[in-house]
Parts: C-alpha cells; sequence; structure tokens
C-alpha cells in the first residue's frame, strides 16, 4: 500500500468517526467557521482601511501648524504665518479655516471647510453625501446654519460630493472664506491652523524642528505622522482592532483549551480499540491529526470566504455599530479588498495550527496507555 | 460505486479553495477598477488640506485624531471620563506623546 493510499483510508476513517458524532461536531465546526469569520473580518476590514488611509492621506499638507493654549487647540494669528513663512526650506504657507457644526434639527456634526474655489461662489456650498442624506438636500436646496449671532444664514448647495468619496467627505460642507467667517464672526487675520509645503520633503523633520524653537506656543504635526495615526488606530495591537479582535481570540482560546484537555469516555475507547486491533500509536495520531485538519482546514476556508464576503461585498455591516457610535452621521464606504498572502497565512497559523496541535496533545496522551486500560475505563 | 469520503473530502475542499481563489481574483480586478476612486479622493484630500479620514463624527477628537489634543476627550471638566463610544476604540495618535506641549 503506497502511502497516499494508506492517508485516505486513514482521513476516511477519521471522517466516518466524525460522522459518528456528527451533531457535536457539526456545532463545533459552526462555532469554528464563526470564530475565524470574525477574526478575518477584522483583519480584512482594518488592512484594507489602513492601506487606504496611507493612500489617500498621501495628499494631506506636508506640515499642520496649530497653536495650542493652556493645552488646546486655538486660533492662530497671520502673524504666525509671516514668521513661517520666513523658515528657510518652507515654499508655501496658507492659513487653513475649518470648523465644527452641530445641526440641532438632526442631531449631526458636520465639518465645514474652506477652499479657494469655493471663494468664487458665495451663498453656496458643496456638502458630503452624509450631510445630503441627514438633511435630504440635493443639489439647488438652501440649507440654513445658525450663526454666530443667533442669526440664520442660507447657503445654497451647489454640488454633492459623490458617494464614493464618503470615506473622506461624508460630513463635509464645503463654504467661501467669506461665509465661514461672517457665519462664525472670526476677524480677517485669524484662521484655524496653517499648512505648510516643505521645498524638500527630507528636510520637513529640521522645519518641523525650526517651527517649534521659532513658535514655542505652537505644534507642528507632520504627514508622517498623520499616517502613522491611522496605522496606530488599524494596527493589530491596539485600538478598534483589538478591541474586536480581543473578544474573538478569547472565545477561540476557551474553545481550543476545551478541546485540548478533554476527550470523551466514546474517544478513548475508540483508541482503545484501535490499539487492540493492531494500530500503532503514530496511526492512531495520524488518524486524530486529520480529524484536527478535516475541522479545522473546512471551517478556515469557510470563515474566510464569509468575511470577505462580510467585508467587501457588505461593506462590514457587522462592524457598522461599533464604528458608528453615537454618531447620527456615519459614512457609507465599500472598503478596497487589499489583501495578501501574508495575511492568509497570519490567519492559518492564528486558527488551523492551534486547533490541530490541541486536538493531537489528549489522543497522545490515551494513544500512550495501554489498551487494555482504557478499555476497561 | 459509491464514492469515498476522502474523494467527498477533497471534492469540498477543492470547491473552497478555488472559491476563495475567485474572490482574490476579485479583490485584484476591484482594486484596479477603484484606482480612479482611490485617485479621487486623495485629489480631494489635497484640494481641501484634509488631514483625516471621516471615520467617527460623534466627538471632535475622533473625528480629526491627527490634529486632537490631549485634553479634548476630557474637554468637559478634568474629572470627566471620555464618555463618546469612539473614543474607547480610538487609541491616541502616537505623535500625542512626543510633542512637549502634550505632555
Amino acid at each position: 500500500m503506497n502511502w497516499i493510499d494508506k492517508q485516505r483510508n486513514i482521513v476516511d476513517f477519521a471522517l466516518s468517526s466524525l460522522l459518528r458524532r456528527w451533531k457535536k461536531n457539526l456545532a463545533l465546526l459552526c462555532v469554528y467557521t464563526f470564530v475565524v469569520f470574525i477574526v478575518a473580518s477584522v483583519v480584512f476590514f482594518a488592512e484594507a482601511l489602513k492601506r487606504e488611509a496611507g493612500l489617500v492621506l498621501e495628499g494631506a499638507p506636508d506640515v499642520v501648524v496649530q497653536r495650542l493654549v493652556a493645552g488646546r487647540h486655538d486660533l492662530i494669528s497671520r502673524g504666525h504665518m509671516e514668521k513661517l513663512g520666513s523658515i528657510t526650506g518652507v515654499s508655501d504657507v496658507k492659513g487653513r479655516l475649518w470648523a465644527y457644526y452641530f445641526e440641532p434639527s438632526v442631531g449631526a456634526n458636520y465639518t465645514l471647510v474652506v477652499t479657494e474655489e469655493a471663494a468664487g461662489r458665495p451663498g453656496t456650498v458643496a456638502i458630503g453625501a452624509g450631510v445630503s442624506r441627514t438633511l435630504q438636500a440635493g443639489e439647488g436646496d438652501l440649507i440654513a446654519f445658525r450663526g454666530h449671532d443667533g442669526a440664520y444664514v442660507s447657503l445654497e448647495v451647489a454640488r454633492v460630493f459623490p458617494s464614493s468619496s464618503e470615506l473622506v467627505s461624508a460630513d463635509l460642507v464645503e463654504i467661501s472664506e467669506a461665509d465661514f467667517r461672517a457665519l462664525f464672526g472670526l476677524p480677517d487675520d485669524i484662521y484655524t491652523d496653517l499648512t505648510l509645503r516643505v521645498r524638500n520633503p527630507k528636510e520637513t523633520v529640521v522645519v518641523a524642528d525650526k517651527i517649534r524653537r521659532l513658535l514655542p506656543d505652537t505644534r507642528p504635526i507632520l504627514r508622517e505622522e498623520i499616517l502613522r495615526t491611522y496605522e496606530a488606530l488599524f494596527d493589530w495591537r491596539g485600538g478598534i482592532v483589538l478591541a474586536i479582535f480581543a473578544g474573538a481570540a478569547l472565545a477561540f482560546i476557551i474553545f481550543a483549551w476545551d478541546k485540548a484537555t478533554s476527550l470523551t469516555l466514546e474517544e478513548r475507547r475508540e483508541i482503545g480499540i484501535l490499539k487492540a486491533v493492531g494500530w500503532e500509536t503514530s496511526e492512531v495520531l495520524l488518524m486524530k491529526s486529520w480529524e484536527g485538519i478535516v475541522i479545522s482546514l473546512t471551517a478556515f476556508l469557510l470563515g474566510l470566504i464569509l468575511a470577505y464576503v462580510h467585508v467587501f461585498f457588505t461593506s462590514g455591516t457587522l462592524f457598522e455599530p461599533v464604528l458608528k457610535g453615537w454618531a447620527v452621521l456615519y459614512p457609507r464606504f465599500q472598503p478596497v479588498p487589499f489583501i495578501d498572502p501574508y495575511q492568509v497565512a497570519t490567519l492559518f497559523f492564528l486558527t488551523v495550527v492551534p486547533y490541530t496541535v490541541a486536538t493531537i496533545i489528549p489522543s497522545w496522551g490515551a494513544a500512550t496507555i495501554d489498551p487494555d486500560t482504557i478499555m476497561r475505563q | 460505486m459509491r464514492l469515498r469520503k476522502s474523494s467527498a473530502f477533497i471534492a469540498f475542499t477543492v470547491i473552497n479553495v478555488t472559491g476563495l481563489a475567485l474572490l482574490f481574483a476579485h479583490g485584484a480586478v476591484e482594486r484596479q477598477r477603484q484606482a480612479p476612486v482611490l485617485d479621487e479622493k486623495r485629489i480631494i484630500v489635497q484640494r481641501l488640506g484634509l488631514t483625516d479620514l471621516c471615520l467617527f463624527t460623534d466627538a471632535r477628537y475622533t473625528r480629526n485624531p491627527a490634529v486632537a489634543d490631549r485634553s479634548t476627550p476630557f474637554q468637559d471638566n478634568p474629572m470627566s471620563l471620555d464618555y463618546f463610544p469612539s473614543g474607547s476604540i480610538l487609541p491616541p495618535p502616537p505623535h500625542l506623546r512626543a510633542h512637549e506641549l502634550d505632555r
């Protein structure tokens, strides 16, 4: 009998053994598949958003300079802007105007952003798809904003950002500088923060150091730091991923531990009979390994397929309540499938290998005891 | 002739692996298809000078974590705990631990 035939006979026997206890094994397969599904969904979702954040935020300013007063972010003056312009290596300094706006009628928070393009069309705004959804406003409609003096200002919706860009624009309201300053009562020489363009990207750290020395009440934030913020958010070891991952990992540990420490009387008797009829210990272990592989490989493949469908076809519906929190305005987005063999290999070693090992250990204990002793238990 | 159980298992596994491979192929096609959409988002970020993704809109320090300061989760008073759900899953940005004004 060649090696393949022997393995197939053992697989046949292992499958018969699993089918004899089909209710228990089916329940086991369902739970295992669910655990793999959750872990894989988290990994796929986090990696997709991390990669997308990296690509999209490449367009972020080289350096953002904020003024801090008493530990809080404060508005910054034109005087700061002029000083920053004198730093060698800085090619362009711009004042950025942006603000948060709470809309009490729907309970949603919007982000108002001023752009140079909007200056040409005062009295109008471009809104994100999320704003459009919550206010049920489209092109040509008027939106009323409550100004700093309590008076309402109506602005016409000139454009709605495409819904495919919701991950960056869902809550945005693009507004002209004149309307923004009138709405919030800001004087002309005040900005929310400043953005810098640095001529040589390698000099950004040096420029940031110069900013700290020249303007000690400010804080420069580099684009690399912005990118690292999102890497940290979607990192396996912390943040949102850990919050979801921890529950699934704990379930898996309990599950594997239960399997590793228990072998039913029926299973022990089966091992005893196999030994008594002439099976070698290695063959018993091989049969038990196949039992573990059949369950874990099936659960792994099904879990991975379901996770892919969940994340990339249904936009990770199960994660929506976690991301939504108390927010009324929630961006609807379809993650781009950034998956690679490394992720699949990591998931394989995190799920299939521990379970298979957990199956073999108690069987090895039973297979090394005298068959007569086991059968008399 | 009856199908051997091992043959059924192999066939089932092959179907699953093929299904997974097709999904991964879908991923590759989708990445190509979504490339212009990603470019469009990058252009919006560049044009508007944005620093953050719009993931959470409930609290300002989770809407724009990259430009938040350390005291914002305790904005109501120094003993007030962070009560926004998004604040509990969003770690502080790494650079907030580095700057002297944030210590």
